[in-house]
């Protein structure tokens, strides 16, 4: 176990930079998310640590020593990929073996650790087979046995859960996450789903363009957004943003005016970005005018995806025992204006109270 | 439904007329010399042209593979393919691994490696003839002076041929095992380099075992390519040559038996004998090194 920090970390290919100045530390025994659409840089980073990239500038750290110039298999670290990366040609025992090998474990311990390895990813029947003889699920198992038998300081994790379908997704969504709290070691999480993001993550660092956007733990960064791509990329569906013009006691905007709430008095006259969660809005009989688009239906909650003015976007979560609108019908949004957010209107920066 | 009937009819009917040329063409020039050379094998013809065969059945056959000549043939042959195949292919590894790197400049270091594909057998016969000459070659310049000189030494002679073999399959090696290295998928490689394998573990405990695909291709297609060679032979050593009993590898004793000793009979036999060895050789090569071969499965 380890701590693991990136400290001014850049990568550049060429003149493209994958990862710019990446200042961040991963405490000791915790499951971080890299978070952030294709080409983010989550993965480089990822990499960086592993070691399978060249760093340009900044230091890695695990534990208290850099590992800029450490060879990948002196780091002490475990990696499980998207594709798996299991050795086809050996048996799921000899895949989960093949660490402890080349550490020159003994024989007896060996295999005991990776029989023990293989009971905790329920792989005991399987231990014969080969990789191709496996399901998707069943290989990732055994690309988890593989990681954990060693026992490392660190788990990288690069989207290992994007190949498998839905149902199984969430099971083992489920399963890495108890995994990781039983063994208390450090992990390093890259995807792109939120979801997975909000649900595993004890803290989530959000990355855009090769920049760091925010790190906090899922629920505040929910609640406190530090930018209008932090608002927009998590939730499912993203924050409502609204255009707005700050004078005197209220926002202007198109769906009509807002009365500011005592929370956002500090935003100064002018142009401002509003952000509302689906969550905060309703259908009402009064409230700002909206044409109903679309009406997606998802079970447990209703998606409204209504237009005001025209063609400005909105979407309002409502539970699934609501009156449901149909397509068309002319509805009033109710805001809760003490969910409102508010962000700068050039930079997208979250207005902060001064403290 | 007898719609679907008919449909299906009208469209296997296309799908044979859009067959013929190719049948046509396999057929003049594949099918109807393999089953004619059947019957040549079963005529024996005097020693002088132009009196007529005649029927022996299968008793030209049996001399044939009892002779002494054909065994020195088929041993010749043998070695020059044990020879050629494992060392080509070696070879091509061994040039691919030095070459798969991104550096500036690899790609010419490519088009030298695998130059050899697109080199004429007959100038590479004389280039390598001329470095083996016992006057002004290669090896008296460096102080080696076989006697007899190389191509007229009965020990020497079929190495001699075999490197010239190995030299012009060395392009296709390496194409082939180039090939191979870029399709390993480069995650496990990273993992195995994560798990802690040094270079050698790597190379042979995941490169190798990853690349066994290809290598089985390439003993394949070695084997035959071996089984074929000719003109290195043809060319520097010939029939007056000492070392010509064990050069005298079973393509060129086909060509010998045809052209010089003109007897059809006996190259047929011989081309018979040629197929049987390499049919037989690519089942084996699949039976038993395809268990050892991992193919990337799903």
């Amino acid at each position: 176990m380890a701590r693991v920090s990136f400290e001014g970390v850049s990568k550049r290919f060429g003149d493209t930079a994958a990862v710019e100045d990446l200042t961040l530390d991963v405490h000791d025994g915790e499951l971080l998310v890299l978070l952030g659409p294709s080409g983010c840089g989550k993965t480089t980073a990822l990499r960086m640590v592993a070691g399978l990239e060249e760093i340009s500038d900044g230091v890695v750290s695990i534990g208290q020593s850099p590992v800029n110039e450490v060879d990948p298999k002196d780091r002490d670290v475990a990696m499980v990929f998207q594709s798996y990366a299991l050795y086809p040609h050996m048996t799921v025992r000899r895949n989960i073996e093949f660490p402890l090998r080349r550490q020159k474990v003994e024989a007896a311990e060996r295999v005991s650790r990776a029989e023990a390895a293989a009971a905790t990813l329920g792989l005991t029947d399987l231990l014969d087979r080969k990789p191709g003889q496996l399901s998707g699920g069943q290989r990732q198992r055994v690309a988890l046995a593989r990681a954990i038998v060693r026992e490392p300081k660190v788990f990288l994790m690069d989207e290992p859960l994007s190949n498998l379908d839905a149902t199984l997704r969430v099971q083992t969504r489920a399963d890495i996450v108890k995994l990781q709290h039983r063994l208390g070691t450090t992990t390093i999480y890259v995807t792109h789903d939120q979801v997975e993001a909000m649900t595993m993550g004890h803290r989530i660092a959000v990355m855009k363009g090769g920049r760091l956007q925010q790190v906090a733990p899922p629920q505040e960064l929910y609640e406190r957004p530090a930018n209008t791509f932090v608002a927009s990329f998590l939730g499912s569906p993203g924050m409502n943003l609204i255009e707005a013009e700050r004078s005197g006691d209220r926002f202007s905007t198109v769906g009509g005016d807002i009365v500011t709430p005592s929370h956002l008095s500090h935003v100064a006259d002018g142009s401002v970005t509003l952000g509302i969660r689906p969550e905060s809005l309703s259908l009402d009989t009064t409230g700002v005018l909206a044409t109903v688009l679309l009406v997606e239906l998802l079970g447990a909650e209703t998606h409204v995806i209504c237009a005001v003015d025209g063609d400005k976007r909105v979407v309002v979560r409502q539970d699934y025992d609501m009156v449901r609108p149909e397509i068309g019908d002319q509805v009033f949004l109710n805001i809760d204006t003490s969910r409102l957010h508010a962000f700068d209107a050039e930079t997208g920066v979250r207005l902060e109270q001064a403290p | 439904m007898s719609g679907l009937v008919a449909r299906r009819r009208k469209n296997s009917g296309l799908a044979y007329a859009l067959l013929i040329p190719s049948l046509i063409v396999f057929g003049v020039f594949t099918f109807f010399p393999f089953a004619k050379n059947f019957k040549l094998a079963l005529y024996q013809n005097p020693p002088y042209p132009g009196l007529p065969s005649h029927y022996v059945g299968l008793s030209q056959a049996g001399s044939v593979l009892g002779s002494p000549e054909f065994h020195q043939s088929l041993i010749s042959t043998f070695l020059f393919v044990a020879m050629v195949v494992p060392l080509g292919l070696l070879g091509g590894l061994v040039l691919a691994l030095a070459a798969h790197r991104q550096l500036k400049g690899m790609a010419i270091y490519r088009v030298i490696f695998s130059s050899t594909v697109v080199s004429s057998v007959a100038v590479a016969a004389v280039v390598f003839g001329t470095l083996m000459d016992p006057v002004v070659g290669l090896l008296p310049w460096l102080g080696i002076n076989p006697h007899p000189a190389i191509l007229n030494n009965p020990t020497w002679a079929l190495p001699a041929v075999a490197i010239i073999a190995i030299w012009q399959f060395l392009g296709l090696s390496f194409i082939i095992m180039t090939a191979g290295l870029q399709s390993l998928p480069e995650e496990v490689l990273e993992a195995a380099r994560l798990d802690g394998a040094g270079s050698w573990t790597m190379f042979w405990r995941v490169t190798v075992p990853l690349l066994s695909p290809t290598i089985f291709f390439g003993v394949v297609i070695g084997t035959i390519y071996a089984f074929q060679s000719f003109g290195q032979i043809d060319i520097l050593i010939g029939p007056q040559n000492a070392g010509f009993t064990h050069t005298n590898v079973l393509l060129y004793y086909i060509y010998q038996a045809l052209s010089v000793q003109n007897d059809p009979g006996l190259a047929a036999v011989l081309s018979i004998v040629l197929f049987v060895v390499l049919l037989s050789l690519t089942l084996l090569q699949f039976r038993f090194l395809e268990r050892r071969v991992h193919y990337a499965g799903n």
